[in-house]
């Protein structure tokens, strides 16, 4: 699973033409295991169905012809029609003055208060920990610091980002400068909630993947579904803020069959 | 060390694997001294839980000696002797904090597996499954016990093993199934199901004050212990569930009723689905009867408590009965670590010893021989001890 970053691009470093935009991210409307049990619920449901040559065994034939026909597919009329979505993605996206072509916002509450919640994560050396792809932080500057991610192929990219908004307990945002190979922005903003129910944290996340050998670069850093790794990363911040550790599996011992 | 591999259905073996070390600040080594089968272990047994992998370690009720402790368990120490609740929780989330112990945010690896089917995630378990977390169980001589600064609990040297084992799991399950009626004076409880949960919730009804309990099932020895434990047995093979039950409530029928069977054939298992469609087209299998005959039987406000495991979709549930007599639902994943201390205190008390319920002991290398002995409720099998 890939990662995400964050950081505002500036309009004007970014060139990637609209017609490499994927797709698939504006049709997509059902989720990848909803698809698996649709493609077996369906198959099941018209086997069944035309076994029975009745009427309600026709009808479930046809049911069954649609779940798989979306399961396959990954699109369901019925989710389109009533504006649902099972894919990790969210198309309501905070407003900015930027305009992105790929753009994710996901929400998370952490129970603890703003402030603390804010100052993990204004310590940028902090965020390789739950974002997956981000090899380090350094930072370089009041307001600047350099990225290093692992690539596909373990290639490193780099690139040096700018504070654009740093509102403690409030807000940070922040973008990618000086013509990096992949220009990214971001921002989270921390709502603190009444009755100490802890401090939502809103993420949106900006980029444009451009084509070619670059384009692959984005999909390995962003993930093919970035909202997705957005939200795994932002899982991963919540479990350090609350639990103090990454739940894990890892290096436990396993039979062998 | 010697662990329990689960190695695909109806095939679990004891297996020699690398001994667990310590991952996580949180984690504590457990050696473990006494541990059991489970009710829940058959559904994985059964095949009927998806996204199990060959070679994981089953068991989720057990009980051992701390070995080893990570810096951030201060409250545990190397040789305490304690029992360890079969849900993970990390204690500082907002379920938690609310004592709903089973929805802890935080305890799960693999929480997207969770939320892609139920829409949340629910607390890690040990030795359940993958989309459970995929935790490495306790039928084995050690386990890794994560979040174990705020899961285990320090027991009393003058209580045995076998006293406190349940604490586990099954006590703890039975008891909330019993909570979640809302028991008032003079009440009746309808309990279907009598093994090892079935049995707790009995006594755990009567604790509260339940002035009736009744114990459905169809084997004699199960219900034998349930009459030893103050209920009115029903053999559902003799008698007719509801006329019985209206008999014993003066026509209301019970104030509410248990389903501590639980519904294997619902999962998202290939199988499991195309049970779903057999249970669609041929109306129903005998455990779909459960709670369709709970909810059937229920008086008029009353609550259906289910402590029996479901997994998937059903079909066939009589929602307009349910709907038509204002029912109140209460389930889930038992919020173990509420309960651990004040059950403890029954036990240390002498109000309860849990004892009863043990039929069958065994040595963990003969797990796979007593998993079928369990599974087919051979030789009069209720619950099975297991020592490493
Ligand atoms: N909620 C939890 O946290 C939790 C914890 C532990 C166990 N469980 C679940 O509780 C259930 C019971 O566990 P157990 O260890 O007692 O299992 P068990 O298999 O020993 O007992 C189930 C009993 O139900 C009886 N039964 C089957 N069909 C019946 C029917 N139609 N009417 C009445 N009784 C019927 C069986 O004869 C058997 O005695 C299982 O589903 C288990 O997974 C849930
Ligand atoms: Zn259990
Ligand atoms: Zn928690």
């Amino acid at each position: 699973m890939t990662s995400w970053f964050s950081g505002i691009l500036p309009n004007d470093e970014l060139h990637a033409p609209l017609e490499h935009l994927p797709r698939r991210h504006r049709q997509k409307n059902v989720g990848a295991l909803e698809r698996t049990i649709s493609v077996l619920a369906g198959g099941l449901l018209v086997g069944e169905g035309l076994k029975r040559l009745s009427l309600p065994g026709l009808a479930a034939a046809a049911v069954g012809a649609h779940l798989v026909r979306r399961g396959a597919t990954g699109h369901c009329g019925m989710y389109h029609a009533l504006n649902v979505t099972s894919v990790e993605e969210d198309s309501k996206l905070l407003s900015h003055p930027l305009h992105q072509h790929i753009r994710v916002h996901k929400v998370m509450t952490v129970n603890k208060p703003a402030g603390e919640v804010y100052a993990f994560w204004r310590d940028l050396e902090n965020l390789p920990r739950f974002m997956q792809h981000l090899e380090r932080v350094s930072v370089t500057g009041e307001k600047t610091s350099h990225w290093v991610a692992r690539g596909p192929r373990e290639r490193v990219v780099e690139w040096d980002a700018e504070l654009v908004e740093d509102k403690p307990g409030e807000v940070i945002s922040w973008k990618s400068v000086g013509g990096s190979q992949v220009p990214n922005a971001g921002e989270v903003r921390f709502k603190g909630l009444s009755e100490g129910r802890g401090t939502e944290v809103h993420v949106l996340l900006m980029y444009d993947p451009p084509a070619g050998v670059l384009g692959a670069l984005y999909a390995r850093l962003f993930g093919a579904e970035p909202g997705q790794q957005v939200k795994e990363d932002l899982r991963r911040f919540k479990q350090l803020m609350e639990a103090g550790e990454l739940p894990t599996i890892e290096g436990q011992p396993q039979g062998q069959c | 060390m010697k662990a329990l591999c689960w190695c695909g259905k109806k095939n679990v073996q004891v297996q020699n694997v690398d001994d667990p070390k310590i991952i996580n600040p949180r984690d504590a080594l457990v050696r473990i001294t006494t541990t059991a089968i489970c009710g829940s272990d058959l559904h994985l047994y059964d095949g009927y839980i998806p996204t199990m992998e060959k070679g994981d370690v089953l068991g989720h009720e057990f009980m051992g000696v701390v070995e080893e402790v990570g810096g951030g368990v201060g409250n545990l120490k190397k040789g305490d002797r304690v029992v360890v609740p079969f849900t993970i929780a990390c204690g500082n989330c907002f379920f938690c904090q609310r004592q709903l112990w089973s929805a802890c945010d935080n305890s799960n690896p693999n929480a997207w597996m969770m939320e892609k089917a139920y829409g949340f995630t629910g607390s890690g378990l040990f030795g359940y499954s993958h989309m459970m977390g995929g935790y490495a169980g306790g039928q084995a001589e050690y386990v890794r016990v994560p979040f174990a600064d705020v899961g285990p609990l320090k027991v009393p040297e003058e209580l045995e093993d076998e006293q406190v084992i349940f604490l586990t799991d099954i006590f703890p399950t039975g008891y909330m199934a019993a909570e979640n009626c809302n028991i008032q004076k003079g009440d009746t409880v309808a309990i279907w199901g009598a093994g090892p949960v079935g049995q707790f919730a009995i006594r755990s009804a009567k604790m509260l004050g339940a002035e009736q309990v009744v114990s459905i099932d169809h084997y004699p020895k199960r219900l034998k212990m349930a009459a030893e434990g103050g209920a009115i047995p029903i053999d559902f093979n003799d008698e007719y569930v509801y006329e019985r039950l209206l008999d014993l409530t003066g026509g209301r029928g019970p104030d509410a009723c248990i389903d501590a069977v639980g519904l294997e054939a619902h999962g998202t298992t290939p199988d499991a689905l195309y049970d779903r469609v057999k249970a669609a087209t041929f109306m129903a299998t005998d455990r779909l009867h459960v709670l369709r005959q709970a909810i059937h039987c229920c008086r008029k406000g009353g609550t259906v408590s289910v402590p029996g495991v479901y997994a998937g979709f059903l079909d066939k549930v009589p929602m307009g009965a349910a709907f038509g007599k204002g029912l109140t639902f209460k389930m889930g994943q038992t919020h173990m670590h509420k309960y651990l201390k004040p059950l403890l205190e029954h036990v240390r008390a002498g109000r309860i010893d849990p004892r009863f319920v043990i039929t069958h002991r065994a040595k963990l290398d003969q797990a796979a021989e007593m998993y079928a002995l369990f599974a087919g409720k051979k030789d009069e099998c209720i619950k099975v001890l297991l020592k490493p």
